[in-house]
């Protein structure tokens, strides 16, 4: 008992490990700091716009002007509707093929690796890509051309999941749905996807959450819009470039709404995040 | 068994006619939807595989007239002049690079002290809530951490950090010009520290995952030496990990490098080269994200299509080591023990 204490080796061990374990306390308690500032700020500085009930209903306002987000709110919605409705049954598929078909084929193994990649990939390239193939064609901006970015942003988190969940449904589930005479395809679309339903829409809504404050491929493809407009074939309004704009004006209710704006989109991202961990936590 | 029961409460009475004996459907006719189904997957999953190249292809198409008029003087060329049309990539690339290397210094030693607070410190009731917290520093949208940072962060650490910076590194000689120059709050300093926390969350959940596939076996038999919480994890959990390790890494350098909303908040967007870290400069995302839209001439177009293409390069080879690495430890996961 006394030898441990008395060997200065042994001490200068024992405090090397107390001080760097406290650093990582430390590092924990950072992480926690910018979290907590960061959601403190927002709603403290959005909070107020929140409340007001013209926020939801009037148009984007003229600098100097009182006015609300309604457009922004209605174009985000729209373009997040429509680029789920694309991306999720793409990537779905895309998934299906690589845990049902290709499992360890080639093709299948490149395209998980390919997909993990585009998974990370800066989302200002497929704005820049949407935007060559797309708006550089059809020589206008549009709510579509932002719906197709989201989308291909959309994908590769939904064929990740997809794949995933897919190769976590036991092969006996399978095997007593074709033992039965059931079809390749409808084992998959009746056994397989029922028993990873909860699994994929998990991914889905991470998905949706991931796309739903992303403004970098939006400033090219979308663009913005200052008027009440539902036509997905012209520039669309959109909470993320309207708060961009306003954000970076020198217009003090400029920047209230975009606070506004801003505790918005995270509360819904935030609220996405939460319900789509409950939802699968309650499958395990 | 409830996932199977709904099949047969669905099947229909022509499924049950194809298996009475009497008269078997042929085989033929029921793999009819099978081919239908098998190729509409494979479809999307070649459009996933081909949308890369796709990328690339159409980037390489964009920037055709930059590419065949500088050649790859582009790249050191740090002039960026519309009005007399000369263009260049070097205060860009060199922007997006330092403030990615700023986040990385602070991100990944931050990261390892989380990751090993949340596998080895942390009481089991507590592991799950603060790891979630953590995650969720991910899910904050990039443009809020922007406004966050231009309107809260940089404001404070102009006024409070950087002039403290200033005087305790400005007279050691040689970080003297790192730290030179009036505070302004915005610059690559504040970009390279708001980029670092965007990064803790994505390398911290690597690392958590693979310091949690160690053998147990491996660290009581350190522990079993006399070793501390510290030793174990320095020289068994680290050693065992590396590869995991630098693949998260690399993940958390692919995402900083293409993060363009919270940089161009707060970089100043300015197309000078600086050697001080105060000073305001420019990243290729956040040149994309203001100039793209305002962009006139073809000359001026091509130049910024072929940023996203130096960008898009310089993040698909660094998330593809990054991916390559991971696979690599997955592979060794079911072998060693």
């Amino acid at each position: 008992m006394n030898a441990p204490q008395l060997n200065p080796l042994y001490r200068a061990r024992k405090r090397q490990n107390v001080v760097l374990l406290f650093i990582s306390c430390l590092a924990l308690a950072f992480g926690l700091f910018w979290l907590i500032w960061i959601l403190g700020t927002l709603f403290y500085e959005g909070g107020a716009a929140l409340l007001r009930a013209q926020f939801y209903y009037r148009m984007t306002p003229p600098p100097g002007e009182d006015g609300g987000l309604a457009n922004a709110i209605a174009g985000s919605l729209l373009l997040l509707t429509a680029a789920t409705l694309i991306g999720t049954p793409a990537g779905i598929l895309a998934g299906t093929y690589l845990a049902e078909y290709g499992k360890k084929s080639w093709l299948a193994s490149a395209t998980r690796f390919l997909n993990d990649v585009l998974l990370s990939a800066p989302s200002i390239v497929i704005g820049l890509f949407v935007y060559s193939v797309y708006v550089a064609h059809v020589r206008h901006f549009s709510g579509w051309a932002g719906a197709i970015a989201l989308a291909l942003i959309v994908v590769p988190v939904v064929v990740r999941t997809t794949d995933d969940m897919l190769k976590l449904v036991p092969n006996s589930l399978r095997e007593a749905a074709v033992a039965l005479g059931c079809p390749t395809w409808k084992m998959i679309v009746l056994v397989s996807y029922r028993a990873a339903r909860t699994g994929i829409l998990t991914g889905v809504l991470l998905a949706l959450a991931r796309i739903s404050g992303e403004t970098a491929p939006l400033l090219f493809t979308a663009l913005n819009n200052q008027f009440w407009s539902l036509d997905l074939n012209r520039p669309m309004s959109n909470l993320p470039t309207v708060i961009f704009q306003f954000a970076m004006s020198p217009y003090a209710d400029w920047h209230r709404l975009a606070w506004g704006g801003a505790a918005l989109i995270t509360l819904a991202v935030l609220g996405l995040n939460i319900v789509a961990r409950v939802l699968f936590a309650k499958k395990d | 068994m409830s996932a199977v029961l709904p099949i047969s409460e669905s099947a229909s009475t022509d499924e049950i006619a194809r298996a009475t004996p009497p008269r078997p459907r042929a085989p033929r006719l029921a793999s009819w939807g099978d081919v239908l189904f098998e190729n509409l997957t494979r479809l999307f999953a070649v459009l996933v595989f081909g949308l890369l190249a796709a990328i690339l292809i159409s980037l390489l198409i964009g920037s055709q007239l930059t590419l065949a008029k500088y050649g790859p003087s582009f790249l050191w060329n740090a002039q960026w002049d519309p009005v007399q049309e000369n263009f260049g990539a070097l205060v860009p690339i060199y922007g997006t690079l330092v403030t990615s290397l700023i986040a990385m210094l602070i991100g990944v030693p931050v990261s390892f002290g989380i990751a090993l607070f949340l596998t080895e410190l942390s009481p089991t009731w507590l592991k799950r809530p603060l790891g979630t917290a953590i995650e969720l520093l991910a899910a904050i949208p990039s443009i809020i951490y922007g406004m966050w940072g231009l309107f809260v962060f940089a404001p404070i650490f102009q006024t409070h950090l950087q002039p403290a910076l200033i005087e305790s590194f400005g007279s050691i000689p040689g970080l003297a010009r790192l730290f030179a120059g009036p505070p302004l709050g915005i610059g690559m300093l504040t970009a390279g520290l708001i980029l670092s926390i965007m990064v803790i969350p994505f390398i911290t959940a690597v690392m958590r995952d693979v310091f949690e596939i160690v053998p147990p076996l491996l660290k009581e038999s350190a522990y079993g030496l006399g070793a501390t919480t510290w030793e174990v994890m320095w020289r068994v959990v680290l050693p065992y990990t590396k590869v995991g390790v630098i693949g998260g890494i690399m993940l958390g350098l692919g995402r900083a490098l293409g993060e363009t909303m919270a940089v161009t908040f707060v970089i100043g967007n300015a197309h000078q080269l600086a050697a001080s870290l105060m000073a305001p400069g420019n990243s290729i995302a956040s040149a994309l994200a203001n100039e793209f839209t305002e962009a006139v001439g073809d000359l001026y177009f091509s130049s910024l299509i072929e940023l996203g293409l130096i960008l898009f390069l310089i993040t698909t080879i660094v998330l593809a080591f990054s991916k390559l690495l991971l696979m690599r430890l997955a592979r060794h996961e079911g072998t060693r023990t």
